[in-house]
């Protein structure tokens, strides 16, 4: 039953796609996809953080002592989350303000300690970096068109992430935006509305 | 026991790389974080007190020692070589910390006005003091003879609706600015104008 490469990458974009398929993660799912550009951040961030971290842990799965792993793991977790900090705080400041207290919170995501105990502690570099490609870029796209959905109908607008362009009144200047949807309740609903289209589809 | 040792070790180890790892990140990005945090924290603020000016603030700063503390200086040049300067100090509102950006005619001697930069206060309430411009503008040319107070208590400004605890704190803010400008004015001088 083993798997290739590019059936382990592609795994994430559908079949097991995060946060829709494992239903883990979901807190940074709720709280940042009020637009485009938060979900979108909080994916690439997350998908950073999950491939620096899949490469080392299956790196270093055999040097890695069973007793202490998870503590390992989170360490070498923290450590890309910190960089990422680093990084969004010199280089795209605006998405840092938007993701804020959830950028430090991806330590404690469920998918990425999820990922390495479950695939990168037991398979090679290639395979581990094509799991977090996958999942990172499924993850990406889930909150992306999350963010996108609650924008256009919560705020009536889309800002593209990264290239400062929005559009207003998407949806015409009548439009009275449900600003219901991005609010906290409304990720719920949107989420919620989202796992049901997923499961539709996948029924067979 | 050979065990434990070995275990506290590769978890000392880890610990030890990953703090390598992020000194080492951290001294890389230090500089473009702090011109990040001024262009998007304070930037602002310093644009709306000293607007007009033809230089650009950000760049023109100077830091001067007040006691032990440090603090950064903002100077916008004004045609007829005037001088304005702008810093920022920390009042305590009603739910945390106010970032208070006060500014100063050098020549004139007044407070040409007063921004927020950063506060947790309620949003909708105390928040109001960063956007409020009726609120704002008060704190445009005020003279620094004694402290600056809301009418409740005697002053002159106008508190906002439903805030008046992050009212007072960012009078208390621009106090306390007024009181470090009239104590290090010589230095500002000497730093604004060279």
């Amino acid at each position: 039953m083993a798997k290739t490469v590019a059936q382990e990458f592609t795994k994430g974009l559908w079949a097991e796609i995060p946060p829709f398929r494992l239903v883990l993660g979901l807190c940074p799912t709720l709280a940042v996809t009020m637009s485009l550009e938060g979900g979108f951040g909080m994916g690439v961030a997350f998908t950073f953080v999950l491939l620096l971290s899949n490469i080392f842990i299956s790196l270093l799965k055999n040097v890695i002592p069973k007793q202490v792993r998870l503590s390992c793991y989170i360490i070498v977790i923290a450590t890309f989350v910190s960089v990422v900090e680093f990084l969004l705080k010199a280089y795209a400041y605006p998405v840092y303000e938007t993701l804020g207290m959830f950028i430090p919170l991806i330590v404690v995501n469920c998918i990425v300690l999820g990922r390495a105990e479950a695939f990168a502690a037991k398979n090679g570099v290639v395979a581990s970096i094509a799991d977090a490609l996958g999942m990172g870029i499924g993850y990406t796209i889930s909150l992306s068109v999350l963010g996108a959905f609650r924008e256009i109908l919560g705020a009536g607008s889309l800002t593209f992430p990264f290239i400062n362009y929005s559009i207003h009144n998407i949806l015409g200047t009548s439009f009275q935006p449900f600003t219901f949807l991005v609010e906290a309740p409304g990720a719920f609903i949107c989420l919620g509305l989202m796992l049901c289209v997923m499961n539709m589809l996948g029924k067979k | 026991m050979r065990d434990i040792i070995k275990l506290f070790l590769v978890v000392a180890i880890f610990s030890a790389v990953a703090g390598g790892v992020l000194a080492a990140v951290q001294n890389a990005t230090a500089d473009r974080i702090e011109l990040q945090e001024l262009t998007y924290v304070r930037g602002p603020a310093i644009k709306s007190i000293l607007a007009g000016c033809t230089n650009d603030p950000l760049t023109d700063r100077f830091k001067l020692k007040d006691g032990d503390k440090e603090r950064s200086f903002f100077v916008g040049k004004f045609p007829g070589n005037k001088e304005e300067v702008a810093f920022e100090v920390t009042a305590t509102g009603s739910q945390g910390d106010i970032g208070v950006m006060v500014g100063f005619d050098l020549n004139k001697n007044e407070v040409v006005g007063m921004g927020v930069t950063t506060s947790t206060e309620t949003a909708g309430l105390g928040s109001r003091a960063k956007t409020d411009k009726a609120f704002i503008d008060q704190f445009k040319d005020l003279p620094i003879n004694g402290a600056v107070k809301v009418k409740a208590d005697g002053g002159t400004i106008d508190a906002l609706s439903g805030a008046t605890i992050t009212s007072r704190g960012v009078c208390a803010g621009v106090s306390k600015a007024i009181d470090i400008y009239k104590r290090l004015k010589d230095e500002i001088l000497k730093k604004a104008k060279a």
